[in-house]
């Protein structure tokens, strides 16, 4: 963005909005960034030799008068292999104090990979978390949001993973978060002594709302660099991609589009599928894996927001309070990783996809067990030891405190079989049970 | 001369252009971003100012940029080698692009130009043809692919000459034809056609009167989709839209099948490339790969080139009818293309229709459908476009305009329902909700009767009928409690889990389930509806529970046994005694 020798510098504005100013100038480029009374702003309409610009940082204080200074360009961010370690805001300025970054300087939000030069995931992301490696595991180069209602301490777990999976860079995009949980992160991530492979991009509540925009594609431009570039496996944390949602519509409403369901903008599916399906497997090793965080309303998924999400992404990891064990718990019901069959029995120990149908199956009929008691039915013994089983199961697998290998995983489920049923009630193949079964 | 204008007006990725001469509605523009070319079409024109949609992004772009139109709509190029083919929206061929991310303005041929293929005239100097009548043959992998008298030609032509038997690749001028006013016209292996014209150059498209086997128990046996019908299936993501199209795609009785990935998942289509060159077509004994085309535009990919995608396949597929084979494709999902026409409609400003979709949508839908069908070519042989789309209802609920939309344009109807995904009943189809219209066909029921047996239909809705009770029983007890129903309404329950568990059900990971052929579908109907029509009696509950759940265990045994192997009758057998 250097200054150019002679720039044209505007100063009558013809509209303000909350979000956006319009005025008369020429020669504009499609999504170029400007500068509106010391603000960036980013041309988002052109009709004629009006000009509408998006104004990240909110209108607040600007006059009609204000100076326009077009910059020519999209926003960019400066690669290189001094982006690990640092923190920045979201316009990839540094927020730790230390120095401006010397590198490349890149479009953000750049072209997709060619669908037919990825490759098919097939490397495991082990977590160490049971409900996720055992019932929805993880592959590098997939796509997978917990969706969670705002109580619940999806980043605290979120951190958890990222610190616990064997990636060569986790690069946390943080939209709207709580000063609170930016200090956690940065905090875990400090005292996980992991400082050197990760690279943050923040926008605390503290920041602009429209600002939120740009977070996703500095943290994937970022993640491309070291995908493509430097061959490696990279973990995207997205937090929260609710919030960026609603920054759209605050936009697009702005622009005076007609909302679609919720309010929300018609385009959001294409918009957040031009985050999502970053993720990728390239041919060359290296790879994009995105978790990101969908904060629910009351639970709900038919919300536009989870709704368009669980048909881009890979499946969803859900969060619930299980009041059995009083701890949060990964829902084995309602999560799902589509991918899970690629590495399951392949990567894993080859009872492990046989382990987690039954493990689940008989959760489910402690439910009905549950369902049954609530109703005022007499229960069998076996509704009795599915009860118990269930508490031991949402303990020692379920629960988000569990932090051990798949390998420990299969063990504790077999271990819990063989205390509350006989082999025939598990249904799982007789020559897995003559190997593992537990006396 | 070509009509020329200017970037008057930019708005994400639609584009007002001031022309200076003609321009029509669908015409093909380039606009000229500092050199690179970038491909656009007109969907508005307004005395002077014509708005397009541009196939790329349109970063960059500035007012006063220059654009040039083309006189011409967009065109799909057909000709031999459009099998085992990856395209994106627009037919350029994604395994011939160089780079890792797709770059803006890179267009690539969708044909190979260089290949030879084994070339048979079918007609002979002198022979009157018009457009469409076969003219040459090639081999194109096992099939017979026919060269054309090109579509658009309008008139009787005479065949002045045609090449011999030989090797010839795709550009080689294989005939010479004059027109009614004695002009010569030459003719290569391709032609053009504008993709958003329906092919026509048929006798007639009369009702379909066959069903097309996809090997899926719940759709040929409950849900027949005629050859040359139309269907479609929605549902709520996590049911199983992609693993039950890939299992028609894997599966369908078709020469010829076209999946259009129309803003889906990019991994789902790894998928297909990863697999399809592995998997053997079971009717053939063929690569799967070698009868597939793939068009690919996936959710990231520009948004304009969604429509074009859908409209790509299609035309893909009318021109390998036009040969007289059966084509099945598929389109994953409806409901991106729906969103992709809302898109360019709020930015145009149209006052909208519900949901903010354009208010013609419905048109829209009903047109495209309506390309599908059994035609009989003007040589009197048959050739059929089977059409099956998914629909991505929001929020799972089916009362929103693409899914009303579909639903009056498609024939069958496969519903997805959340609860049966939820508890692993996969295909997780509705049997009560989804129906085919085709069992309503004086045409149908006669081919079902002398195909399968006589009386069949009657058969597939006895079958539907123990389902409905099944229901309406598993309510009384939800509501009276175990004991608080009499026994009937235990045994009418399990008659339906019956049903449920042997018939709807299906294991589409499983080599033996996965492909179930029509014959063993009757084959194990039959043996389900004997066990339905018998009277059972029980001491309590739990024993009726008990010994359904058996019997519901052997016959899904049998289900996972090869069709006839001594394995299967073992079950057969135990199931028969359990029952004596």
């Amino acid at each position: 963005m250097a200054n150019k020798a002679y720039q044209k510098i505007y100063t009558k504005l013809d509209g303000i909005t909350k979000a956006t100013v319009s005025l008369r100038a020429k020669g504009v480029s499609n999504d170029e960034l400007a500068v509106v009374g010391g603000k960036l702003a980013q041309v988002v309409r052109t009709k004629g030799d009006v000009v509408t610009l998006q104004v990240f940082s909110g209108t607040e204080g600007i006059p009609t008068n204000a100076e326009v200074i077009f910059l020519g360009e999209p926003p960019t961010l400066k690669v290189s292999g001094q982006l690990a370690g640092r923190f920045f805001d979201a316009y990839g300025h540094p927020i730790d104090g230390g120095p401006e970054i010397e590198g490349e300087e890149r479009q953000i939000g750049g072209p997709s990979v060619n669908p037919y030069k990825r490759r098919q995931p097939s490397e495991l992301i082990p977590t160490g978390i049971a409900g996720i490696d055992l019932n929805n595991t993880l592959v590098s180069g997939q796509k997978i949001p917990f969706f969670a209602d705002p109580d619940q301490p999806y980043n605290q777990v979120m951190a958890d993973v990222a610190l616990r999976a064997d990636v060569d860079k986790i690069i946390l995009g943080g939209m709207g978060l709580t000063n609170d949980d930016y200090l956690m992160f940065r905090h875990s991530f400090e005292s996980a002594g992991a400082l050197e492979k990760i690279i943050s991009f923040v926008n605390t509540t503290e920041n602009p709302p429209v600002e939120r925009l740009l977070v996703p594609d500095m943290a994937l431009t970022a993640a491309e660099y070291f995908a493509v570039e430097k061959n490696e496996k990279v973990l995207v944390l997205l937090t929260d991609m609710t919030l960026y949602a609603d920054a759209l519509s605050i936009v697009s409403n702005r622009m005076d589009q007609i909302p679609s369901k919720d309010s929300m903008p018609g385009s959001l599916y294409s918009d957040l599928a031009k985050i999502y399906e970053k993720a990728v497997q390239l041919p060359t090793g290296g790879s994009i894996t995105i978790i990101a965080v969908t904060t629910l309303n009351d639970g709900d998924i038919t919300h536009a927001i989870p709704d368009n999400t669980g048909y881009i992404t890979e499946g969803q990891l859900f969060l619930r309070a299980d009041s059995d064990t009083g701890k949060v718990i990964i829902d084995p019901f309602r999560s799902l990783s589509r991918l899970k069959q690629l590495v399951q029995g392949k990567k894993t120990r080859e009872d492990h996809s046989q382990v987690m149908n039954a493990s689940v199956r008989l959760y489910a009929d402690a439910q009905n067990a549950k369902t049954k008691l609530e109703n005022g039915f007499d229960l069998s013994d076996y509704d009795h030891r599915c009860l118990d089983y269930a508490k031991d199961y949402a303990r020692d697998l379920l629960a988000i405190d569990v932090n051990i290998t798949i390998t420990e995983m299969l063990d504790r489920a077999w271990k819990l079989f063989g205390k509350y049923f006989t082999p025939a009630e598990t249904g799982i193949k007789q020559a897995l049970i003559d190997k593992y079964w537990v006396k | 001369m070509k009509t020329k204008g200017t970037v008057t007006g930019i708005v994400s990725n639609l584009v007002t252009v001031e022309v200076d001469g003609p321009v029509a509605e669908n015409e093909i523009c380039y606009i000229d971003l500092q050199g690179v070319k970038m491909m656009a079409e007109v969907i508005k024109v307004n005395g002077k100012n014509a708005s397009v949609q541009v196939f790329e992004s349109t970063r960059g772009l500035r007012c006063g940029d220059a654009v040039e139109f083309e006189g011409r709509m967009l065109e799909a190029t057909l000709g031999p080698g459009l099998l085992s083919s990856v395209y994106d929206g627009l037919q350029n061929n994604l395994a011939t692009m160089e780079e890792v991310f797709l770059q803006r303005g890179e267009y690539t041929d969708p044909l190979d130009h260089s290949k030879l293929w084994d070339f048979t005239p079918i007609a002979k100097p002198g022979d009157k043809v018009i457009a469409a009548d076969w003219l040459a043959e090639v081999k194109e992998g096992w099939l017979p692919h026919k060269i054309m008298v090109p579509f658009s030609f309008k008139g009787e032509f005479t065949v002045k000459s045609i090449k011999e038997a030989g090797q010839y690749n795709i550009d080689t001028e294989i005939a010479v034809l004059v027109n009614e006013e004695g002009e010569e016209v030459p003719v290569t292996m391709t032609q053009k056609w504008p993709v958003k014209v329906a092919v026509r150059n048929y006798r007639e498209k009369p009702r379909p009167d066959r069903i097309m086997e996809t090997g899926v128990r719940v759709i040929d046996t409950l849900n027949p989709i005629a050859e040359g019908g139309t269907g479609f299936i929605p549902g709520p993501f996590g049911c199983g839209k992609t693993v039950l199209q890939h299992a028609i795609a894997k599966q369908g009785d078709a020469d010829v099948i076209v999946m259009a990935a129309c803003g889906e998942r990019a991994n789902e289509v790894v998928e297909i490339f990863t697999e399809f060159p592995e998997l053997i077509d079971p009717h053939t004994g063929r690569h799967l790969m070698e009868r597939t085309t793939i068009i690919c535009n996936t959710s990231n990919m520009p948004v304009a080139a969604r429509e074009a995608s859908v409209y790509t396949a299609m035309t893909i597929c009318e021109y390998y009818r036009a040969m007289g084979l059966k084509c099945l494709l598929l389109a994953d999902s409806t409901s991106r293309w729906a969103q992709a026409l809302r898109e360019m409609s709020n930015r145009m400003e149209e006052l909208p229709g519900a949901d903010a979709f354009p208010v013609d949508l419905s048109a829209i839908i009903s047109n495209f459908y309506a390309r599908a069908g059994m035609v009989i070519l003007n040589n009197g042989e048959r050739g059929a476009i089977t059409f099956i789309g998914t629909v991505s209802p929001a929020g799972g609920n089916l009362k929103e305009p693409v899914t009303e939309s579909t639903k009056k344009a498609a024939r069958c109807f496969y519903a997805l329902e959340q609860n049966r995904a939820d508890q692993k009943r996969y295909p997780a189809v509705g049997p009560l909700e989804s129906y085919s219209k085709y069992l309503e066909y004086p045409e149908i029921i006669d081919y079902l009767d002398n195909t399968i047996e006589k009386g069949w239909v009657e058969k597939v809705m006895k079958a539907k009928n123990i389902i409905r009770r099944g229901k309406e029983s598993a309510e009384q007890i939800n509501i009276l409690g175990d004991d608080g129903v009499p026994m009937s309404y235990h045994i009418s329950f399990w008659k339906s889990e019956l049903v449920d568990f042997v018939i709807l059900q299906q294991d589409a990971f499983d080599s033996i389930d996965a492909l179930c052929p029509l014959e063993r579908q009757q084959y194990m109907l039959d043996l389900v509806l004997g066990i339905c029509e018998k009277d059972f009696d029980f001491e309590d509950f739990e024993a009726c529970r008990n010994f359904f759940k058996n019997l519901i265990n052997e016959l899904r045994q049998m289900n996972y046994s090869p069709y006839k192997s001594e394995q299967f009758y073992a079950y057969n057998e135990s199931v028969n005694k359990m029952i004596a």
